[in-house]
């Protein structure tokens, strides 16, 4: 079975981050950059599902140079291959332009089951999965929390976590997933498994490579524009409740009923 | 002159920090109270190559260079020394004199199984009577047709427990000193080997620490780790590389008492302000930081020698000495920053302090070192040794 996760390098979600002054974007100056942790879950599913059926499990990323450590980091859980799209022509690109870089680059590798996260951490959009799916005419399923493919490899039916309860779906191979964190446990990178990725080589693609212009998933594709990054509003002070039990007790209960309206 | 870390060595840094910080931290403070032997942690770090780490990929080994060993050892020490204990113990103490000296069948015998977490390995050379002064030792080793027969007790041996696979020292030859001594490798299942008395100890209290007793204890000739007469040789080989361990070790608790009263300054209220804004406190966190950094620096400068290939005995001296007594005053300093809080169990700087002891004993004493370093100071003829 030849599997292909999409990862995305995004900053380590406990970093603080500083968004440079016009808002139109993020400090890079000092930041720990990581595979997006749904990303991670990705890579588990697909080294589990080529340990299951064996095969190839082939990362695929889109990002500046850098984004190669990422790559590395999947390549050191035990993935065979890794292709970065890297192209300046990319600045500014939205999430359709970018999905469609994938799809080109997922067109040349064979392919019985597309694995992306969910969402990435830093900007949540959750779209990339499903444009994805519709550009390369796969069959999708989205936010699976359990997958079980049948003995053949033919096809799998998943658990998806919708409001409420959970929905069983069943896609033919081959399909797009995206995964949620609930699926499994992500291996750690092993050190020889940091050792063997080491020697191996990152294929870096550029739009020409992959017979696409800026015109057509570059910022001037774009259907979408950033307008402002701004921090969240600082959170207001506690407040400490005084006074003995019984006074502090109902002084939290007034507040639960009355301010807060969860009572 | 470059002070950088490779891209292979920060990315093994992060992934053991993670897995340490995941998997072994919450329970270090458990491990500790009631010390049990954390076998599940152990087969995790086997399963992320940690206990043959610089054991050659052929033998399932990870196939790292010392840098990235005393790295993860720092990782997993700032966790819980008792859990670094057991590692470091297979991986510098057993795995790497068999890397070394083993013969091709010893190694495709003995490593993969050290590697994987299908065996543990300890170390047997203190004796009751010797410690310090190991070339002396005692246990005897004669040859009875294809086998030798030990005979001796063997004390403090770490993993002695668990461990299935042992190197032993005994004095095989007439010859007075070390050159009297051969290393075995002896498995438990041989007859005659048995698990003597558990101390009960200060601190890494989840590794085990036993008496192993060799009473004609038949070892196959084929399980003479290098010639007959090389043992001390092999024994103080492999001290160099163990006391990069140790030093690693200590380096790490060091760091979590620092790690841990550096958040504690910032958010502990006295006097209305944080007790990190008096500069007695400040002073105090300063010189730890320094101490400590300055022993990661001796550290790494023992590893990068022992990578180069270089003869790193003094360095490995060196470092071993000053980062112990760094984790004794840093974890000493922490508890002081704690106060009556430092002095409970419900924060983990005892603990910590408690830990840092055993690195200025085992392994050779701090007065060991200072000795190995001055006879490379005077040159061995101004101290007469032999």
């Amino acid at each position: 079975m030849n599997i292909v996760v999409c990862v995305k390098q995004v900053p380590d979600t406990e970093a603080p981050i500083r968004i440079t002054p016009d808002g139109s974007g993020i400090d890079e100056t000092g930041l720990t950059l990581v595979m997006n942790y749904y990303d991670e879950h990705a890579t588990e599913a697909g080294l589990r599902l080529r340990e299951q059926f064996g095969g190839t499990v082939t990362l695929v990323s889109v990002g500046p140079e850098r984004a190669r450590e990422a790559l590395r980091t999947g390549l050191a859980m035990g993935a065979d291959d890794a292709v970065l799209v890297s192209d300046p022509a990319l600045n500014g690109a939205d999430h359709l332009g970018i999905a469609r870089v994938l799809a080109a680059v997922i067109k040349t590798l064979p392919h019985d089951a597309v694995i992306c996260g969910k969402l990435s951490t830093d900007d949540n959009a959750a779209t990339i999965g499903a444009a994805l799916a519709e550009y390369l005419g796969l069959p999708q399923a989205t936010a699976v929390a359990h997958l079980e493919v049948d003995a053949a490899g033919t096809g799998a039916v998943v658990h998806r976590e919708v409001e409420g309860g959970v929905e069983v779906v069943a896609v033919p191979f081959p399909a797009l997933l995206t995964v949620e964190r609930s699926l499994n446990e992500p291996r750690y990178p092993s050190l020889p498994g940091i050792m063997k990725a080491k020697r191996k080589e990152i294929k870096i693609l550029t739009l020409e490579n992959l017979g696409l212009t800026a015109a057509e998933v570059g910022v001037a594709a774009a259907r979408t524009a950033l307008v402002r990054l701004s921090p969240p509003p600082a959170r207001k002070a506690g407040r400490i409740v005084e006074g003995d039990t019984e006074q502090a007790v109902a002084a939290i209960l007034a507040f639960l009923k009355d301010e807060a309206k969860v009572l | 002159m470059d002070f950088q870390l490779t891209d292979e060595h920060r990315m093994i840094q992060a992934t053991v920090r993670e897995f340490a910080t995941r998997e072994i931290l919450p329970r270090a403070a458990a491990l500790d109270h009631s010390p049990t032997f954390p076998a599940e942690i152990i087969q995790k770090a086997a399963a992320l190559g940690l206990m043959g780490m610089m054991v050659p990929e052929r033998f399932g080994g990870a196939g790292v260079d010392a840098v990235s060993y005393v790295l993860v050892q720092e990782e997993l020490a700032r966790a819980s020394a008792g859990v670094q204990t057991i590692i470091t113990v297979n991986n510098s103490l057993v795995c790497d004199p068999i890397a070394h000296f083993g013969t091709e069948e010893q190694k495709r015998r003995y490593l993969p199984r050290l590697c994987s977490g299908a065996s543990l390995g300890c170390y047997c050379l203190t004796e009751p009577a010797y410690g310090s002064d190991a070339m002396s030792l005692q246990t005897s080793a004669r040859r009875d047709g294809g086998e030798w027969v030990l005979r001796g007790t063997k004390i403090f041996v770490t993993n002695g427990v668990e461990a299935d696979i042992c190197i032993a020292y005994a004095r095989a030859g007439p010859e007075p000193g070390a050159r009297g001594i051969s290393a075995f490798i002896v498995e438990k299942r041989f007859p005659g080997i048995s698990v003597g008395k558990v101390e009960k100890k200060l601190g890494i209290k989840c590794s085990s620490t036993a008496e192993i007793v060799l009473d004609d204890c038949r070892v196959p000739a084929s399980n003479l780790l290098g010639e007959p007469g090389t043992g001390g040789k092999i024994a103080l080989s492999t001290l160099d590389g163990g006391r990069l361990g140790i030093a690693a070790q200590a380096v790490g608790i060091a760091r979590a008492a620092l790690e841990e009263a550096t958040a504690y300054a910032a958010s502990r209220q006295q006097f209305g302000r944080s007790i990190g804004e008096f500069q007695a406190i400040q002073w105090m966190l300063a010189d730890m930081a320094t101490r400590t950094d300055a022993a990661r620096l001796l550290m790494l400068r023992a590893a990068y020698l022992r990578q180069q290939g270089t003869r790193y005995t003094r360095e490995a001296s060196m470092a071993k000495l000053f980062a112990s007594e760094t984790a004794m005053w840093t974890t000493h300093k922490a508890i002081q920053i704690f106060g009556g809080y430092g002095y409970n169990q419900d924060y983990p700087v005892e603990r910590y302090f408690r830990d840092a002891k055993i690195t200025e004993i085992y392994e050779g004493t701090s007065e060991v070192q200072r000795l190995v370093i001055a006879r490379h100071v005077l040159g061995k003829n101004v101290i007469g040794d032999s």
